[in-house]
């Protein structure tokens, strides 16, 4: 009896598709499915417009690498540079403000709240904020601004990708933190063990799964960084900030007849955030089983 | 004695915290300092307090947002937020209960498709994206909520998904013998149970495409310009001859939303954002 009703509520619902599916399908398959395959197939072939497109093999791939500017391998190892320090920062200083925030102090709450706030204003806003500090500051030490020097813009992303991601990665390692058993710690206080060593025996072993998590969140977001890069230094001095997805953006808008060779580049890029994906996935997986 | 002594280190923790706390807040204050400051001393000497000679009120509020268009911007900001995130959740949560409960080939492929779609930069279909939404007249404020529906769809239909799955189905089935119909259970029954990951799906939206610059700025270009496109038009398109306190009125209008926002809910908003985290 329940076996044929199943089958009946199935079948109901199913004539029901062109209300549940067919929206939701639509609009994925003009804004996501559709593209994907189309700058698959454009990645080959050298066009201005869509409609001209003429099939060259691998050219746009090899000019990638064949270009005297080097402004993509140039790119590469700046967006690397950027999201190592990045990952170190950026997990150490939210790793410390979370054991700050989870002593049970007054204003615990406020605190969190005033961390995580910089989380939430879009790339494009936090980058001027931060322009006019750096430059502020610069003007005032050296009497200079951040497009000139590539150091200025790169420190310059740094700090503003601390304080954008600092309030994010602490709550996750807050709740890390709180989810490790009070008996556990008052245990290792009565053997005797000192602050450092219940830190180092304790409690980072016992947040591993959030550090994990943690370091892939800002292994990501920092490697596909668009709208800061774009606001804060826009690539100055020359290319020499501009990280993978400003350099890909570039060179489809900004270089004519390049356009192939920009979707090239972002079919490299794509590959390689698929591969920190799935890398992240089979951490992660893996992680769960030893628990 | 120890209790003394950790009260001390506590006193300690809580001015560390605070000095932190100020740090935190100066590039906002900042902003919002020389907003009220004539156009001239903000980029000379940003870190000047205005004086009775720098103070000008309100008046990079008055004239240099309406000379850039920025209430429209602002306008045109909210309405598309609002609309694609209503839009997501209705059509995401419809068809996420349509997937999980029909599981076939076809279904199967198609949550594939949006759990894989989580994955691909954006830079990967800016081009050809932009391209086929021009062909199809989508490039205008109405058109876009549609675009965002397609973007929005991966994220969404993971989460809203993976929540459906845990709902027995009896309830389904009973609400279906009493004589609902499909839509009429899915509205009754199956919405109010999803509601809470309905909120944190609807809170990841709206922080996205409210903060949204590149996809806005290809689809709807400069005519209609959205906040961040407002905002980087104006420093961009000036050509250093930016209205800088007109332009520091902008970024301090651009934050407010975000911060009241926040202030209401921002229980839901950490727990959505965290939610996300652990699942994207």
């Amino acid at each position: 009896m329940a076996k044929k009703h199943k089958k009946y509520f199935n079948k109901s619902l199913k004539n029901y598709f062109p209300v549940f599916l067919l929206p939701t399908l639509i609009a994925f398959v003009i804004a996501f499915i559709a593209p994907f395959i189309m700058g698959l197939g454009l990645s080959f072939t050298k066009f201005n417009a869509v409609t001209n497109a003429q099939f060259v093999g691998f050219d746009n791939y090899v000019k990638i690498f064949t270009d005297p500017n080097h402004d993509f391998l140039n790119a590469l190892i700046f967006t690397v540079l950027f999201t190592v320090v990045s990952i170190v920062t950026v997990n150490i200083i939210s790793f410390a403000f979370a054991m700050l925030l989870t002593r049970g102090i007054k204003g615990t709450n406020f605190f969190r709240s005033v961390f995580f706030l910089p989380n939430l204003i879009g790339g494009i806003v936090l980058g001027y904020i931060w322009q006019l500090l750096i430059n502020g500051v610069l003007d005032i030490i050296v009497n200079s601004d951040i497009t000139k020097s590539s150091a200025y813009g790169f420190w310059g992303l740094v700090i503003l990708n601390n304080w954008q991601l600092i309030g994010y990665m602490m709550v996750i390692y807050i709740a890390g933190i709180q989810n490790i058993p009070g008996d556990l710690t008052e245990a290792s206080a009565i053997d005797g063990a000192s602050p450092a060593k219940s830190l180092f025996k304790i409690t980072i072993p016992m947040v591993m799964p959030s550090i994990t998590i943690c370091m892939f969140l800002t292994l990501t977001n920092s490697f596909k960084m668009f709208d800061q890069n774009l606001a804060l230094t826009g690539g100055a001095p020359g290319k020499s900030t501009q990280m993978l997805a400003l350099d890909i953006y570039k060179t489809f808008y900004g270089r004519i007849g390049w356009a192939g060779v920009g979707q090239a580049k972002a079919v490299i890029f794509f590959i390689i955030v698929a591969i920190i994906a799935f890398i992240q996935l089979r951490a992660t997986r893996s992680k769960e089983v030893e628990q | 004695m120890i209790a003394s002594a950790k009260k001390s280190t506590n006193v300690i923790i809580v001015i560390i915290l605070a000095v932190l706390a100020v740090l935190f807040m100066i590039p906002m204050v900042l902003v919002l300092i020389n907003s009220l400051k004539s156009k001239l001393f903000i980029s000379s000497e940003p870190f000047a307090l205005p004086t009775s000679q720098t103070f000008v009120g309100l008046e990079n509020y008055i004239n240099g947002l309406s000379s850039s268009g920025f209430f429209a911007a602002f306008g045109r900001s909210l309405f598309i937020t609002v609309a694609s995130v209503v839009l997501i959740v209705l059509c995401t949560a419809m068809t996420s209960w349509f997937i999980t409960r029909i599981k076939n080939k076809i279904t199967q492929v198609i949550y594939y498709a949006f759990v894989f779609s989580m994955i691909v930069p954006f830079q990967m279909v800016m081009f050809t994206m932009t391209y086929i939404v021009g062909e199809l007249n989508l490039n205008n404020v109405i058109g876009i909520v549609f675009v965002y529906l397609g973007f929005g769809a991966g994220l969404s239909v993971f989460m809203l998904s993976g929540f459906v799955k845990s709902i027995p189905l009896e309830i389904e089935e009973a609400a279906t013998i009493d004589g609902c119909n499909p839509l009429q259970c899915f509205f009754r029954v199956v919405f109010p149970i999803l509601k809470p990951t309905a909120i944190t799906v609807a809170i990841l939206n709206a922080m996205w495409i409210w903060n949204d610059y590149l996809l806005p700025y290809l689809v709807l270009g400069t005519d209609n310009k959205t906040i961040p496109v407002a905002i980087q038009i104006a420093m961009q398109g000036a050509y250093g001859d930016t209205d800088m306190g007109g332009f520091m009125a902008m970024l301090v209008l651009a934050i407010i939303p975000i911060i009241v926002f926040y202030l209401i809910c921002q229980k839901h908003i950490i727990k959505g954002v965290i939610a996300g985290a652990v699942k994207g």
